[in-house]
């Protein structure tokens, strides 16, 4: 029976991809292992190689097609003796449908969010209006940020593993080393200790260092240089010197890589005085305030998502757009209830917005962008015209990071509340592997409109 | 097990196998120090060893709180390693930090009044015996968490690279800390990038109680960097004028741009490792032969005696002038008033 190739997920996260070219063309044998084609992903060109032996019997996606979905049948190919009049009956390759499943759920179509739930960019104060936009994904509009502070100031610099030859483990610095030399853009060896302690001593010299941390996971081999010497040493000198650095990388779930790769740090950092703890949403934030870390003399971590890096989103076009950090985006504007969101958290509270707005629930959301320090006064001032909270977020629930604004408001707006306030976590396991178990570990945009109708008195 | 060898005998072949190891550099002859360079080590070595009776003293009468590590015994390594370096070169330690701060050049008053947590001190009262810090003096500190420094210090060569300055870093560390992992994530690093920095490894034989014999497979320090190749010697770190020709050759190694190089400081810490450590684990005999036979202040006192450059009243009349100095740190950190209470929300973002 002939067999289905499938377009290939080439990355835990990929969803469709460019098929670039073909390399075998109808009427060509083929051996498994060899290359047939070569597609594009948002993050690098892959080839392709047969899994089975045969005759490509026909291509059924033309080279050059772009958005190709994946687990979509992109040829056809023939075993001994048959013929194209067999393709009729071809079943589908088993190999690569599992594999695909998980990022088919996880949250990136909702990213595209519908026109009425569209970030508010007019009424953001720190865009001036009439600003022409550009389309930009949060992984360029990243380096972008990089490039910009890095060719106005020669005291910054990128270190990593991968970050110069490999042009990123997740693209995000590709093409910095062509642009700025190996001086500047530096592969590590995978000593996550070492090379945070090299960066938080270069900073203590004043130089003002990017580490890259392939995932926050891999951060905790480094935390002891992160929390002892670069968030305390200010404190500890009495002001003569701290460490200008920042941090970065992917942090939380990305999709199937299991308990040891899938943990959201924010309320981690957020504990300690002495960093500044940034969770960009959407590309716009990522690179005003990717830009703002970079100057801010102080250790800033800043947690970037996995799964955001290929959305595509809104960037103003300015020549130096810097955003302040510690201070909240109000996403959408409304009366009834308030729900807080950052980073990929965003993704389920918009669709949760659409939903409950469609139901006549009048949604104020909120993107805190900031955790540390946190815009207590936005939260406050919308608790207390909405009188209800929500809040959303990836990370384990206890000690959250909605455990503490549940906390603030308790105490500083507790007259105000008409109901409960309602945290949405993680749930309290490590991330499993298996694709349903993993998305019932993560919050869901379902469990947000259940909370929102609680807290609203709605059936 | 029949083949186990016994463990004087282990301990002999490792150490032959260390010393031939093509990492392994034989030290330069101590320096020939001119009268003036005896007499500036002289005054330096007893201005630290005064200063840390004084800081015991101080702690004992409660004025000091917390951990307090004295450096008495070791004051050689600081003072020779300082002789060799020139300005903007800089310097960063664990936690046993008073003699270094004090041979970069800081001001005894400041230092004694960061101990007792007064405001006049280098940290404003906020670090403490363990972390302090001049940026004037480029002195990194003072830190906490052992090996923490050498990562650090790795960093602040990686800057000097950088900035192509000529500078080199000294990264101090002890044979405890040499067991960390972060030093050898650190070893790479330098070696691989060629960076400026002398690990100045001092091995006062005792990780708090623990004794080299018992915490580390390898007690040639100096060859700890030979995965890396990364050179390293074994100096006299009893004798200034040993360490300080030791670090002279690894200064101009480094200024060279040859990359990183070990010297392994071999001394004795005369007290406990903190003022808390009755120092059971070790012997009063051993304690008191180190003291008679190879006191670094001792040795240079009898060389200016000898030689006939200082007469027995010019050496009283030094140990008189570094005394006043130490009374008035002593009294200056006192009485200087704590931190003002607002002192508690500074600092902790610039």
């Amino acid at each position: 029976m002939p067999v289905e190739i499938l377009m290939p997920a080439l990355s835990p996260t990929m969803e469709e991809g460019n098929l670039a070219k073909w390399l075998v063309n109808e009427g060509d044998d083929v051996a498994s292992g060899d290359v047939i084609a070569e597609i594009e992903t948002d993050k690098a060109t892959m080839e392709v190689e047969a899994v089975d032996e045969g005759k490509i019997g026909k291509i059924l996606i033309e080279a050059g097609t772009e958005g190709v979905k994946v687990n979509t049948p992109i040829a056809v190919l023939l075993a001994d003796g048959e013929t194209a009049a067999d393709i009729g009956t071809a079943s589908a390759a088993p190999a690569p449908v599992p594999a695909a499943e998980a990022p088919a759920e996880a949250p990136a179509p909702v990213a595209a969010a519908p026109a009425e739930i569209k970030q508010e960019v007019a009424s953001d104060p720190d865009i001036p209006a009439g600003t022409e936009m550009v389309p930009t994904t949060a992984r360029e509009a990243l380096r972008d940020a990089m490039a910009e502070e890095m060719r106005t100031n020669d005291n910054v610099f990128v270190m990593g593993e991968e970050v110069a030859e490999y042009q990123g483990a997740y693209k995000v610095t590709q093409g910095l080393l062509d642009e700025f030399g190996a001086r500047r853009v530096v592969d590590t060896p995978i000593t996550e200790h070492g090379f945070a302690g090299i960066g938080v001593g270069a900073a203590m010299a004043g130089l003002q260092p990017i580490v890259e941390f392939m995932t926050f996971n891999f951060a905790m081999q480094a935390m002891d240089q992160i929390i002892n010497s670069a968030a305390k040493t200010l404190y500890m000198s009495g002001g003569q010197m701290g460490a200008p650095i920042v941090f970065r990388g992917p942090n939380g779930a990305a999709a199937r890589v299991a308990a040891q790769h899938s943990q959201c740090y924010a309320s981690w950092y957020s504990h300690v005085p002495g960093l500044k703890v940034i969770v960009p949403y959407n590309a716009s934030d990522a690179k005003g305030l990717l830009k703002a870390a970079i100057r801010d003399p102080n250790p800033v971590i800043f947690l970037e998502n996995e799964i955001l890096y290929g959305q595509t989103f809104d960037v103003p076009k300015l020549d130096d757009f810097v955003l302040p950090i510690g201070k909240a985006r109000i996403h959408r504007s409304g009366n009834d209830v308030t729900i807080v969101s950052f980073g990929i958290g965003m993704t389920y509270a918009i669709a949760a917005t659409e939903e409950l707005v469609g139901m006549g629930i009048d949604v104020e959301l909120i993107d805190l962008r900031t955790i540390r320090p946190m815009d207590y006064d936005t939260v406050l001032n919308s608790v207390r015209k909405t009188g209800r909270l929500v809040t959303v977020e990836e990370g384990f629930p206890q000690n959250s990071v909605g455990d503490h604004i549940a906390s603030q408001v308790t105490q500083r707006a507790f007259d105000y509340l008409d109901a409960p306030v309602t945290t949405i976590c993680g749930k309290d396991v490590p991330m499993p592997y298996a694709a349903n178990l993993e998305k019932l570990a993560l919050p869901s945009a379902a469990e947000i409109v259940e909370a929102v109708k609680a807290v609203t008195y709605r059936d | 097990m029949a083949t186990r060898p016994k463990k004087s005998d282990s301990a002999t072949s490792r150490k032959s196998a260390a010393s031939a190891l093509p990492t392994a550099v034989k030290a330069p002859k101590p320096a020939n120090f001119a009268k003036e360079q005896e007499l500036e080590a002289y005054r330096e070595m007893l201005l630290i060893r005064r200063f840390e009776e004084k800081a015991g003293q101080l702690y004992g009468m409660g004025f000091i709180g917390g951990f307090c590590h004295l450096y008495i015994g070791q004051e050689a390594v600081v003072t020779g390693v300082q002789m060799a370096l020139t300005e903007g070169d800089q310097v960063i330690t664990g936690y046993r930090d008073h003699g270094h701060m004090l041979a970069k050049g800081m001001d005894p008053n400041g230092v004694m009044a960061e101990l007792t947590g007064r405001r006049g001190g280098y940290s404003r009262g906020k670090g403490g015996s363990m972390h302090m810090f001049s940026k004037e003096e480029d002195f990194y500190g003072g830190h906490g968490i052992v090996g923490a420094q050498v990562s650090l210090g790795t960093g602040l060569a990686f800057a000097n690279k950088y900035r192509d300055n000529g500078k080199v870093s000294v990264t101090y560390f002890g044979d405890g800390a040499a067991n960390q992992g972060q030093v050898y994530e650190s070893f790479n690093m330098a070696e691989l990038w060629k960076l400026p920095v002398i690990y100045v490894i001092e091995n006062n034989r005792y990780a708090m109680g623990t004794s080299v014999a018992r915490a580390s497979a390898q007690t040639d320090f100096s060859q700890r960097g030979a995965s890396f190749n990364i050179p390293g010697m074994q100096v006299d770190g009893m004798d200034v004028r040993a360490v300080n020709a030791a670090a002279d050759y690894a200064a101009k190694w480094c200024r060279k741009g040859e990359g990183p190089i070990i010297l392994e400081m071999q001394t004795y810490r005369y007290r406990g490792h903190s003022m808390s450590d009755p120092a059971k684990y070790r012997s009063k005999d051993e304690v008191q032969k180190m003291r008679s036979e190879s006191d670094p202040i001792e040795q240079v006192k009898a060389r200016l005696t000898e030689k006939e450059w200082a007469t027995e009243d010019e050496l009283k009349a030094i140990d008189k002038e570094i005394r006043d100095i130490v009374s008035k740190s002593a009294e200056f950190a006192q009485n200087d008033p704590e931190p003002d209470p607002s002192e508690l929300y500074t600092d902790i973002l610039k």
